[in-house]
């Protein structure tokens, strides 16, 4: 049974009462997703790791981050006497009262009836609600940048620096991927773009948006394999070296909430929100996308995402800050804009032209195919071969350079003999 | 805004009471830019009074304008602002010694003018008769639509202008700036290539960790007692800062001493 009742006109008639029960809600289901998420990521960690994690506190361990969240208030509170007292005890709350306004916007399902009364499951909408979230996140930032300037030592200062440095330029890819999405969707509102999914994800049509807008989202969020701003290897712990107890465990809290918006985000934008995934959906189940059931596919998408998160950090290796900055400004962004340049062409050209889409894909596939076969032919008649390294037939030096070295590929590895050390002189010397 | 909410006669009560919250916020903000000492507070009351404007905005259905104006001001131009404050390290020692005289009476006295002036102006102003936010948006059919179709068709060449000059203004910046490299840059393999193949392939030894001194200027201790350069940074030796231990500092003297004769 879905309610007849449009998102806009079903929160307009939300009573004042309903929408703090919901602010209220939203709150709770943000920090207890906290909990659970800092002992996902270092169960799934411990994991990829070969590790057990942690397993004493609670079932599974379950319990471990509100342990930790108890240890980190009872910890002794020091502002560093160099500190910018105001400021120092300011940043924290910048960072953790903005990452929660994000998701005031961001649709967990359609209109339902509570206590007898028609909402939609989202806070507020209005027609700019996703440049909304990039607002609130804009302002995050502040928390980072003052965190590092008001603790008045040279590695959170420098930390700062470069968070907001990353923060910002990547928020320009991020913002760049939006716009595809607002071409599409024809509007900037969270719950239209969602309404606007119900046949096909914008994952699927604008690929490219969604991969760009998935990097930028781990880039603005500080984390593995983007976390320049807290390499522990250059920066000691980057902007929040200086800080301690509750206001340590603000920043942390931030990020994680952090990590939830961007994810919401993209969930939102291009995995079709709280529309039920795609076999589900209309054909086998009819009622998957009424009532409470969108808050289920909601949640299980965001998690995904989450999933996302801990298994990159399990997996890659911090990059170099210059390679980063690189990779933003050179590639993301110029990408950015190509495509967008050609998402709106297409547009055009089929609104106006009224030249059917099918056909445009066809030609643009044709002419893609043809630049392909083109290079290929060329890298032929070119005469361009892989280059090999000029020593790969020389025999193999182990000691070449003065440095014992493995066998390059394709050289053949000789036995050499060990000479027994005096700790352990009973071995054998070893013969070829 | 005075002069706007005074000529609409329909201000509701949530509205007024807003308003003069958030007003007092804005102007207080504003003030305590010019009172700040330093020019990082500065620019966070600056953000504080955007951010104030920007819910103003919102609440007179302007909401395209707010969002855009805390995105762009505060959370671009500002953080630009606080950017270069802290990476040429204004901070508390900034001076507060007037250079020009009587730069303060005059600065005063023309921001008053300039007040006074602004403030003639805005109120002998006639305005035309107010439609409201919402007939604006009905007749383009949305908020942004209306916004979209007022910047590309009637001021669409004010908006290429503004957007010119800000290009011009960015590759500007970028050629003042810009330096061209003196040496060829070394690649990271090349770098490691040569790491390994020094005398030094490993991490020179960390700085020393003794009673009294803890910190990069004490180089650590070899096992002769004599100090090991490599282990403090090049330009604290270079700057002559290192903190050698008492022995060490009389051995250096005494060696100085012998070279001069």
């Amino acid at each position: 049974m879905r309610l007849e009742l449009s998102v806009t006109d079903a929160l307009a008639e939300t009573p004042w009462w309903l929408s703090a029960i919901k602010a209220v809600v939203i709150f709770g289901f943000l920090v207890v997703s906290t909990l659970v998420m800092i002992w996902a990521e270092r169960r799934v960690v411990a994991r990829m790791q070969q590790r057990v994690g942690p397993n004493r506190v609670g079932p599974f361990g379950l319990l471990q981050g509100l342990a930790d969240g108890i240890k980190l208030a009872l910890k002794e509170d020091i502002i560093p006497t160099a500190a910018d007292k105001a400021i120092f005890i300011l940043a924290p709350i910048i960072s953790a009262t903005t990452c929660f306004l994000a998701f005031a916007v961001i649709p967990f399902g359609p209109v339902v009836s509570v206590f007898g009364q028609e909402t939609a499951l989202q806070l507020t909408d209005f027609s700019v609600s996703v440049l909304y979230v990039l607002a609130v996140t804009s302002v995050g930032v502040y928390g980072l940048v003052l965190a590092g300037w008001s603790s008045g030592s040279t590695y959170p200062l420098l930390g700062g620096l470069r968070s907001s440095a990353q923060v910002i330029s990547y928020e320009i890819a991020m913002g760049l991927s939006f716009v595809a999405v607002f071409l599409y969707s024809g509007s900037m509102s969270t719950s239209e773009i969602v309404s606007s999914q119900d046949r096909l994800w914008f994952a699927i049509i604008l690929l490219p948006s969604f991969l760009i807008y998935v990097v930028s989202m781990v880039g603005e969020t500080n984390r593995a394999p983007f976390d320049l701003p807290e390499a522990e290897g250059e920066l000691v712990g980057g902007f929040h070296t200086e800080y301690s107890s509750l206001k340590f465990a603000l920043f942390f809290l931030a990020e994680y909430i952090n990590m939830f918006t961007v994810a919401a985000l993209a969930t939102t934008l291009f995995l079709g929100g709280w529309q039920a995934p795609w076999p589900l959906g209309g054909a086998i189940w009819a009622g998957a996308n009424d009532g409470w059931w969108p808050v289920l596919w909601f949640v299980a998408k965001l998690w995904i995402f989450m999933f996302m998160f801990i298994w990159l950090r399990g997996t890659l290796p911090r990059m170099r800050y210059d390679q980063f900055m690189k990779f933003g400004w050179k590639v993301l962004i110029p990408l950015s804009l190509l495509w967008i340049a050609i998402v709106a062409t297409v547009r055009a050209v089929s609104n106006e032209a009224s030249i059917d889409r099918q056909d445009i894909l066809i030609w643009g596939g044709v002419a893609l195919a043809v630049l392909l076969v083109v290079s290929i032919v060329w890298d032929y008649v070119s005469g361009r071969e892989l280059e090999q390294p000029d020593d790969i037939d020389k025999p193999f030096d182990p000691f070449g350079g003065g440095h014992p070295v493995p066998p390059l590929p394709g050289q053949q590895a000789v036995a050499v003999a060990v000479v027994a050390s005096p700790s352990n002189a009973d071995s054998e010397v070893l013969d070829a | 805004m005075i002069e706007l909410l005074a000529a609409t006669p329909q201000t509701s009560t949530g509205e007024a009471v807003a308003f003069w919250c958030l007003a007092p916020i804005a102007v207080g903000a504003a003030v305590m830019i010019l009172l700040s000492r330093k020019a990082v507070h500065s620019a966070l009351w600056m953000a504080t009074t955007m951010i104030v404007l920007a819910v103003l905005f919102i609440m007179q259905g302007g909401i395209f304008l707010g969002v855009v104006q805390v995105v762009v001001y505060t959370g671009a131009v500002m953080m630009l602002f606080l950017f270069v404050l802290m990476l040429v390290g204004v901070d508390a020692s900034d001076s507060f010694v007037e250079t020009l005289r009587a730069q303060r009476v005059a600065g005063i006295l023309l921001g008053a003018g300039f007040g006074v002036l602004l403030m003639a102006a805005v109120s002998r102003a006639t305005f035309p008769e107010a439609v409201g936010v919402g007939a604006a948006n009905d007749a383009a059919g949305g908020h942004v639509e209306a916004i979209a179709e007022a910047i590309f068709t009637r001021y669409v060449f004010t908006f290429e202008v503004v957007s010119i000059v800000l290009i011009t203004a960015a590759v500007g910046a970028m050629a003042l700036t810009h330096k061209e490299r003196l040496t060829p840059r070394r690649p990271q393999p090349e770098q490691s290539v040569d790491r390994i193949r020094s005398a030094h392939p490993t991490p020179h030894p960390s700085p020393g960790v003794y009673a009294q001194h803890n910190a990069v200027d004490t180089p650590a201790l070899l096992p002769d007692g004599t100090a090991s350069e490599a282990s403090v940074p090049d330009e604290l030796r270079r700057q002559g800062t290192v903190r050698y231990t008492e022995l060490e500092a009389a051995n250096r003297r005494a060696d100085e001493d012998g070279e001069r004769e």
